[in-house]
């Protein structure tokens, strides 16, 4: 995108294909577990695996639109934003990702910054 | 002056619309006698097809129940067939004695299925399909995997080929034309057609001509013209039908084909009418519902003395389902060298559409895999409209500026606009009947006109009727709508999943108007629900729309690890499975074990990557899922029982073991959890659960709809029984009335609270023959449903949901 991007990482985690249409997968990162959303639309999105509510696997939940429902209390999450919709909270830590092909590429340098 | 006595022959679609037709005319002209040689009440013989494949119970097509006939004070003389009419004396005989006097007769006798005239034609197992008997005969013989032969491959032959194929039947179709259903599809149709047929499983056999029936007293194969053998237990031969007119012609009506009828439906006895499949008019024979409708309105109209225009067949068209797939055809559909053809064609959607056109007129057209267009075109091809203005975009339907508000759309349609397709009611007679008798509600347009009472597409038309005519009176019922992504409430989404033959998530949100693209947390697992309920082993579970326990087969914890809970049949176990569970908590490093209030082991904080492992090892014991995870039969918790108890009298353990074997693997709307206890102390505490038995001295107590959760209640007393296989049937049947109507996340106990005890009791305990259809179909369902999800989890290739799909660190 431009230059303050110089030090990201994208590193191939796995094909399109990896991920069900309307799921999630995980991956182990430094940065701790990161979820990486496939939706309806075969948009990808990376998330930190952690709601901002108790911390619960958001990875299992129910993905819909672009959107998913954590499963330990219904919090609904925005994939664009990280944030929680309706809640006062944190946004969740998002990932860049890119697809290459069929292959999905993460950012591992860290989460992007909304400064 | 004393009332006519009307005698009507034949109890089907035909004679009885025409008697509906004259009571609203008329009511009190007639004493009315009805004969049927079928031992049943007048019922829909289009809905057989969901009837074989179990969709439907036979109370759901019946068309007139006996409170019908009693109501309107006629007399059903059900089983009996007709054997003499005498004309002189006005006299009608039936086969078992009855003398009924008349002073107009109908005769509504149908048709008969044709039996082709193949050596072994009479073998046991050779059926056809045309009453409900009929269906009876192919349900008492088919099973999952046995071989069956439908022979015809037009419209009759594949809906009894696709009941057939639902029940699990290995089905090959015979068809001896090129390609199927010839007399409504073109080339390019039938082909999408054969190939959606295919992929259920189907094998379909164009161009082929049946030989003989082979095997000595019953069927055991089908031998082809050209020495093809074909093993078969079932055949079905659905070749085509032929008016009956057998009566008629013993006694003397002029027939040919079908008994003649004149334009008003008069035979040559001018006491006498004849209607429906078993006339003749000016050469033509019929077999579709449109015409016979017409014709029921013109003789009832007749009879009682009105004026009626006389009958002029209109063009009909025939609109269908097979599998799930939707097909329309009307007019001449095949074109000739003085017609040209519009054509759109998605083969990869399966769709299909081509409008053939005369002079800028739209003189026929076939369509396939989508008719949502259909009946507008049906109407610009009946009004002969010329369609040069919008040729360009005409094969796309209706995009003009009109069509963004449907409700205008509807208003603009003329009288004679059909907007119940399934019942064959048109616009006119809904906007009659809502001034005549002051309707006010979509309820009230069914119970009048019946439309929009079959699949429910057309229930926005309806509303839209009765909007413009009420004005601002019109409230529409407030209904509290499934989520946010629909207007619709949990009852209309599932009457029109069954109505609509629905099968998929994407089918139901494309034609229920879903607002959002993929549903939602709320909608997404109550529609899977609703879908496995009505389609047993044909809806593919969709794992995605499925809450995450249910998804990864245990039950998430706070920290994200998983509970593991096996089952233990009836709360028993032994050394062996307590080892193999000791064994998996050392190895696995399980941090705590703990005995549930179902009589269960639960096996806390397992890990995700642990899961698999957990359970190759407990499978090895013997031990399966104890569906602790799911809208699911849970637990049967039973007490020790007469075995060994000093008090019990009967015994438990065995009683819930055995509900248990039956019930396990079922999906319900919410859990679902039974107990038994072996004597009125109750020490199961079977009167807060589900369904809860008691034993007494004189057999079994049965309780439902108790609820030990945040809201404690008791049991309601279904009924006493005294044999151990009734406790099992009024289980089956109490379970499946819950998960077929209930709505998804209803307990047992907030429904009983909304639908009352007393329906639940009139369902299951007064209706001895509605019990048994609904044990059946639970039966059935759990033909499907009953694996163990652990063994299908952790046998073969890792399920990806388990692991990481990259580690990094």
């Amino acid at each position: 995108m431009d230059g303050m991007m110089a030090e990201a990482a994208f590193i191939d985690i796995g094909g399109l294909d990896d991920i069900p249409l309307r799921g999630a997968r995980t991956v182990a990162t430094a940065h701790g577990t990161i979820a990486i959303f496939r939706t309806g639309d075969d948009a990808v999105f990376a998330l930190r695996d952690s709601c901002p509510h108790r911390g619960g696997p958001i990875s299992h939940g129910i993905v819909h639109g672009h959107g998913v429902t954590c499963p330990l209390h219904g919090w609904v999450i925005s994939l664009e934003s990280g944030a929680a919709v309706g809640e006062d909270a944190p946004c969740i830590a998002r990932f860049r990702t890119r697809i290459e092909g069929s292959r999905i590429l993460l950012d591992i340098a860290g989460p992007i910054t909304t400064a | 002056m004393p009332r006519q006595r009307l005698v009507v022959i034949g109890n089907g679609m035909a004679g009885m619309r025409t008697v509906e037709e004259s009571l609203a005319l008329a009511p009190g002209h007639f004493d009315i006698t009805v004969f049927g040689g079928e031992a049943q009440p007048n019922y829909d013989r289009i809905m057989l097809s969901p009837l074989l494949a179990g969709g439907k119970s036979f109370a759901d097509i019946v068309l007139n129940d006996y409170d019908w006939y009693a109501a309107n004070n006629i007399r059903l003389i059900a089983g009996e067939h007709v054997d003499w009419v005498d004309r002189k004396n006005r006299l009608v005989r039936g086969a078992k004695g009855s003398e009924v006097p008349y002073d107009m007769l109908l005769l509504a006798t149908g048709s008969n299925p044709f039996v082709l005239p193949i050596p072994g034609a009479d073998k046991a197992g050779v059926l056809t399909f045309r009453t409900v008997a009929d269906v009876e005969d192919m349900l008492a013989v088919v099973k999952q995997g046995t071989k069956t032969v439908v022979i015809g491959g037009g419209l009759l032959g594949l809906e009894a080929a696709h009941g057939l194929n639902l029940r699990g039947a290995d089905v090959t179709v015979i068809h001896l034309m090129p390609t199927l259903m010839e007399r409504q599809l073109d080339a390019s149709a039938a082909h999408l057609l054969e190939r959606a047929l295919t992929r259920r499983g189907m094998t379909i056999l164009t161009a082929t001509e049946t030989a003989a029936f082979e095997g000595d007293e019953a069927i055991t194969a089908v031998r082809l013209k050209h020495g093809t053998r074909i093993p078969a237990e079932l055949v079905v031969m659905a070749v085509g039908i032929r008016p009956n007119a057998g009566l008629a012609r013993a006694i003397g009506l002029e027939c040919n084909r079908g008994v003649l009828v004149d334009d008003w439906m008069r035979t040559s006895d001018p006491a006498i009418f004849a209607i429906g499949e078993c006339v003749e008019h000016n050469g033509q024979v019929f077999g579709l519902v449109a015409p016979i409708w017409d014709m029921a309105k013109i003789a009832a109209k007749t009879m009682v003395g009105a004026p009626a225009p006389g009958f002029t067949p209109v063009a009909s068209v025939t609109r269908l389902k097979v599998s799930g797939v939707d097909m329309v055809s009307a007019g001449a559909f095949m074109g000739d060298a003085t017609t040209d053809d519009i054509v759109l064609r998605d083969a990869a959607r399966g769709i299909y559409k081509r409008l053939v056109l005369r002079e800028n007129r739209i003189v026929g057209m076939v369509c396939i895999g989508d008719a949502s267009d259909a009946a507008w075109h049906f109407q610009l091809m009946k009004d002969e409209t010329d369609i040069e203005a919008f040729r360009d975009t005409l094969i796309f339907g209706p995009v003009s500026d009109d069509a963004a508000d449907p409700d205008a759309a509807v208003l603009a349609l003329p009288d004679s606009a059909e907007i119940c397709g399934c019942n064959g009611v048109c616009k006119g007679a809904i906007t009659a009947s809502i001034t005549a008798f002051g309707l006010t509600t979509v309820d009230a347009v069914r119970a009048k006109t019946k439309a929009s009472s079959s699949c429910g597409s057309c229930t926005g038309l309806v509303e839209a009727l009765l909007k413009s005519a009420l004005g601002a009176a019109y409230a529409p019922v407030a209904v509290k709508p499934m989520c946010a992504c629909t207007t619709l409430a949990h009852d209309e989404v599932r009457r029109r999943i069954t109505g609509g033959a629905l099968k998929t998530i994407p089918a139901v949100m494309q034609a229920l108007e879903w607002h959002t693209p993929d549903g939602c947390a709320a909608c997404r697992p109550a529609l899977n629900y609703y879908l496995i309920c009505a389609w047993p082993g044909e809806y593919v579970d969709d794992a995605q729309s499925r809450f995450v326990n249910e998804r990864m087969h245990a039950n998430i914890q706070k920290d994200g690890t998983f509970s593991v809970v096996p089952r233990m049949w009836g709360g028993l176990t032994n050394s062996r499975e307590l080892r193999a569970i000791a064994d998996v908590v050392d190895k696995y490093s399980i941090p705590e074990v703990k005995i549930t209030g179902g009589q269960r082991i639960d096996m806390l904080g397992v890990k995700r990557e642990d899961l698999t492992a957990v359970w190759r090892d407990l499978n090895a014991a013997g031990l399966v899922s104890g569906h602790a995870y799911g809208k699911a039969l849970r637990t049967v918790k039973t007490c020790v029982g007469s075995e060994w108890c000093r008090f019990g009298t009967q015994n438990s353990t065995a009683m819930g073991v055995a509900l248990e074997r039956m019930s396990w693997g079922s999906w319900t709307p919410h859990k679902f959890k039974m107990a038994v206890s072996g004597c009125p102390r109750n020490c199961a505490e079977s009167s807060i659960k589900d369904f809860g038995v008691i034993a007494t001295d004189a057999g079994w107590d049965l309780m439902v709809g108790g609820n030990g959760g945040i809201k404690l209640r008791g049991t309601d007393m279904l009924c006493k029984v005294t044999t151990d296989a009734e406790v099992m049937e009024y289980c089956a049947a109490f379970m499946q009335l819950y998960r077929e109507e209930a709505r998804y996340l209803e307990r047992t106990a907030p429904w009983i609270e909304r639908v009352g005890i007393a329906y639940v009791r009139q369902r299951i305990v007064d209706d001895h023959a509605g019990r048994g259809d609904l044990a059946s179909r639970f039966h059935h369902a759990q033909r499907f449903a009953q694996f163990d999800p652990w063994a299908e989890q952790s046998t073969g290739p890792e399920p990806a949901q388990y692991s990481h799909v990259a580690e990094l660190v």
